[in-house]
C-alpha cells in the first residue's frame, strides 16, 4: 500500500468532491459534498487549487493509518481529531508522517467533517467527478462508503518546499454550528399547491430534523402543511435544497444524493448560502424558514 | 408564442414550464428549448434537466442572475421556428422476448387476452418517444404503449431485476438500466447496455429520440451481447422526417 488504510470507517465516510454535473438529464444525480463551504475551506488549507476529492465523515469519524508522508486539514464538524493520540487543531493544515494514525470520534459540534489531503484522494474520475454515488454504486472508492481495511491513494501534487511552508502557515476561521437555525427560502416552483394557511404554517413553525435524514434528504417533523388539492405533480426537476411536501404534510429538504426528478409539489428552495448550516444539523436539531425573493437570495 | 412560465427553483435553478400535463406537443417544446439553450452556451448555465412538460435550468448566479436568464430564455419563441429540425431519430433496440428474460409473458397473455406472438408484434411495432430520463441512470420514460398491452404492476415488486430487462408497468413500457428492485411485468431482455459507467458515453439514449424494439432470438441475443461486451456493436439508428409535426413546432 502507498497512502492510507482505513482502520475504522466511522458511521458513514465517503469520498466526495464538488459533485457530478451534466448528467442529471440522464437520471444521474450530482452526489458531492453536503457542506460545500467546509469542503472548499479544507481544500484551500492543504493548497489544492482544483476541486480535489476529500473524505466526508458523518457523525462519527474514521481512524486512518498512513504509510506515506502527507499534508492534511480537517474542517466542518468537530470530531476531536488526534494524530497518534495527540489532539490536532482543525481549520489549519498539519503534517502526517508515514506510520502515524489519525483518529476521530463523535461530532460534538456539527455533523459532517471534511478531511482533505494535499493532492486530493486519488480515485478514478467517472463522468467528470470523483464523488461516490451511493445509490448507483459507482464513483468514489468502489462506488460505496468506506469500510474497515480499505486502502486509499493520495494524489501527487508537485509543490516546492517553499510553497509547502507557505501552505502550512494557512489558517481559516473555525465555524461554530448552531442547533436551531433560520433558513432563507425562495418560494416555488409549486407554492400554489399549498393553501395560505399551509404557507403560514410553513413559515411560522419550528421543525425538527428527523432521525430518517441522510445525504439524500432531511425529513422534518412538525406541523403539517395544508395543500389545496393534493401534492402530486407530473415529475419535474429537483434543485439542490428543494423542499418537497408529500401528502402527509411534513416537508423534506432534498440534498446531495437526491433523485434528479420527482412527483411531489415543492413549496420552496433553501438558499445556497444557508445549506452549510443546514447539513451540519443532527437529528432533533431545529429549523425555521424565512421567505426571501430570488433577487435578494442572489445578492447574499 | 409558446406559453411559458419562468419559476425560480431557489437561487441556482429556474424551471421553465410549458404546461402541467403529459402531452407530446408540450414535451416537443421542452426538448426543442433544451437543445436551443445547449446550443446557445449561455455563460453561467451549468446543466439542463428536461422533463415531461418543463425543464430545469441550473445556473451559477454569480455569473448570471434570474432576471437576465429569464430575458434570454424568453427569446426562445422566435428561435424555435427557425432552428427546429424535423428529423425523427429512431434507435433500434434488439429484444429477446420470452425465453429466460420475459418471465411474465405467460401472465401477460392472461391479463391482455392476447397471445404471445401478437403481444410481441404489437410491442415491437411502435416507435416509443423518450419523454425524459430519470429515476435510475439511463432509465427512459417512454410514451406510446398500445392500450391493449397495458397491465397492472406486480402486487409485490421483485427484489432484483437484471439490467436490460424489458417490462410493462401500467401504461408504460421500458428497460431497466441497472439491477434494481421493480414491479414491472417482464416480457423480454435487450443485450444493449442502457447504462454503462465505464463507457465513454455512459448513457445510451437521449430524451426526445425514439426507440423501436426489434425481436431477436436467443442466439442473436447472445451474438449481440458478445459484441456489446467487446465494444464492437454498431448501434442501428434510423433517421426519418418527422411527420407527426404539423406546423414546424411553433404556435
Amino acid at each position: 500500500m502507498m497512502g492510507m488504510k482505513i482502520l475504522f470507517a466511522g458511521s458513514l465516510s465517503t469520498v466526495q468532491d464538488k459533485g457530478r454535473f451534466g448528467y442529471q438529464k440522464s437520471g444521474i444525480g450530482t452526489s458531492g459534498v453536503m457542506d460545500y463551504e467546509a469542503y472548499e475551506t479544507a481544500n484551500y488549507l492543504v493548497g489544492n487549487e482544483h476541486d480535489e476529492a476529500v473524505i466526508e465523515a458523518t457523525l462519527f469519524g474514521p481512524t486512518i493509518q498512513f504509510d506515506e508522508d502527507c499534508i492534511c486539514a480537517v474542517t466542518g464538524a468537530d470530531m476531536g481529531i488526534k494524530l497518534d493520540e495527540v489532539l490536532v487543531e482543525m481549520y489549519q493544515p498539519f503534517r502526517i508522517m508515514a506510520g502515524q494514525t489519525l483518529s476521530m470520534g463523535m461530532a460534538v459540534n456539527g455533523c459532517r467533517s471534511y478531511i482533505a489531503f494535499m493532492g486530493g484522494i486519488d480515485v478514478p474520475v467517472i463522468m467528470n467527478s470523483r464523488s461516490t454515488n451511493l445509490k448507483c454504486h459507482f464513483g468514489g472508492y468502489e462506488g460505496r462508503a468506506l469500510k474497515n481495511g480499505d486502502e486509499l491513494k493520495i494524489g501527487k501534487n508537485v509543490v516546492s518546499d517553499e510553497e509547502v511552508a507557505k501552505i502550512l502557515a494557512r489558517k481559516a476561521k473555525k465555524v461554530h454550528y448552531d442547533t436551531d437555525v433560520k433558513l432563507r427560502v425562495v418560494e416555488g416552483p409549486q407554492e400554489d399547491y399549498f393553501t395560505e394557511k399551509g404557507k403560514k404554517t410553513f413559515y411560522g413553525s419550528s421543525y425538527e430534523i428527523s432521525v430518517d435524514s441522510d445525504r439524500m434528504g432531511f425529513r422534518l417533523d412538525g406541523p403539517e402543511i395544508e395543500n389545496v388539492n393534493g401534492v402530486d405533480i407530473v415529475s419535474d426537476g429537483i434543485a439542490l435544497g428543494a423542499i418537497q411536501v408529500p401528502s402527509g404534510g411534513k416537508p423534506i429538504i432534498l440534498l446531495a444524493d437526491r433523485q434528479t426528478t420527482g412527483g411531489y409539489a415543492k413549496i420552496g428552495t433553501v438558499c445556497r448560502v444557508d445549506l452549510s448550516k443546514l447539513v451540519q444539523l443532527k437529528p432533533k436539531d431545529k429549523v425555521r424558514f424565512v421567505k426571501i425573493s430570488v433577487e435578494e437570495a442572489q445578492k447574499l | 408564442m409558446p406559453d411559458m412560465r419562468f419559476l425560480p427553483a431557489g437561487d441556482s435553478a429556474m424551471v421553465v414550464e410549458f404546461g402541467k400535463t403529459i402531452e407530446d406537443e408540450l414535451n416537443r417544446k421542452v426538448h426543442a428549448m433544451s437543445h436551443w439553450i445547449e446550443a446557445k452556451k449561455i455563460p453561467g448555465v451549468i446543466e439542463i434537466i428536461p422533463t415531461f412538460r418543463s425543464l430545469m435550468v441550473c445556473y451559477d448566479y454569480h455569473v448570471i442572475k434570474f432576471a437576465r436568464l429569464k430575458e434570454i430564455l424568453e427569446q426562445f419563441n422566435t428561435a424555435l421556428s427557425n432552428a427546429e429540425k424535423s428529423i425523427k431519430k429512431i434507435r433500434k433496440v434488439p429484444c429477446c422476448y420470452g425465453a429466460r428474460f420475459g418471465v411474465d409473458l405467460a401472465d401477460m397473455e392472461k391479463i391482455t387476452g392476447i397471445d404471445r406472438d401478437e403481444i410481441i408484434r404489437i410491442h415491437s411495432s411502435i416507435d416509443y418517444k423518450i419523454y425524459m430520463l430519470g429515476f435510475l441512470p439511463g432509465f427512459v420514460y417512454l410514451g406510446g404503449l398500445d392500450k391493449r398491452l397495458e397491465a397492472p404492476r406486480l402486487k409485490t415488486p421483485r427484489l432484483k431485476i437484471q439490467p436490460g430487462a424489458v417490462g410493462i408497468g401500467g401504461s408504460q413500457t421500458g428497460v431497466y438500466p441497472i439491477a434494481s428492485p421493480g414491479g414491472w411485468r417482464l416480457i423480454g431482455g435487450t443485450p444493449l447496455d442502457f447504462y454503462n459507467p465505464d463507457r465513454e458515453n455512459p448513457i445510451l439514449c437521449e430524451a426526445g429520440e425514439y426507440i423501436r424494439f426489434v425481436p431477436v432470438n436467443i442466439d442473436e441475443y447472445y451474438d449481440i451481447r458478445h459484441m456489446v461486451l467487446k465494444g464492437t456493436y454498431q448501434p442501428e439508428i434510423e433517421e426519418i422526417p418527422d411527420e407527426s409535426k404539423e406546423n414546424g413546432g411553433g404556435e
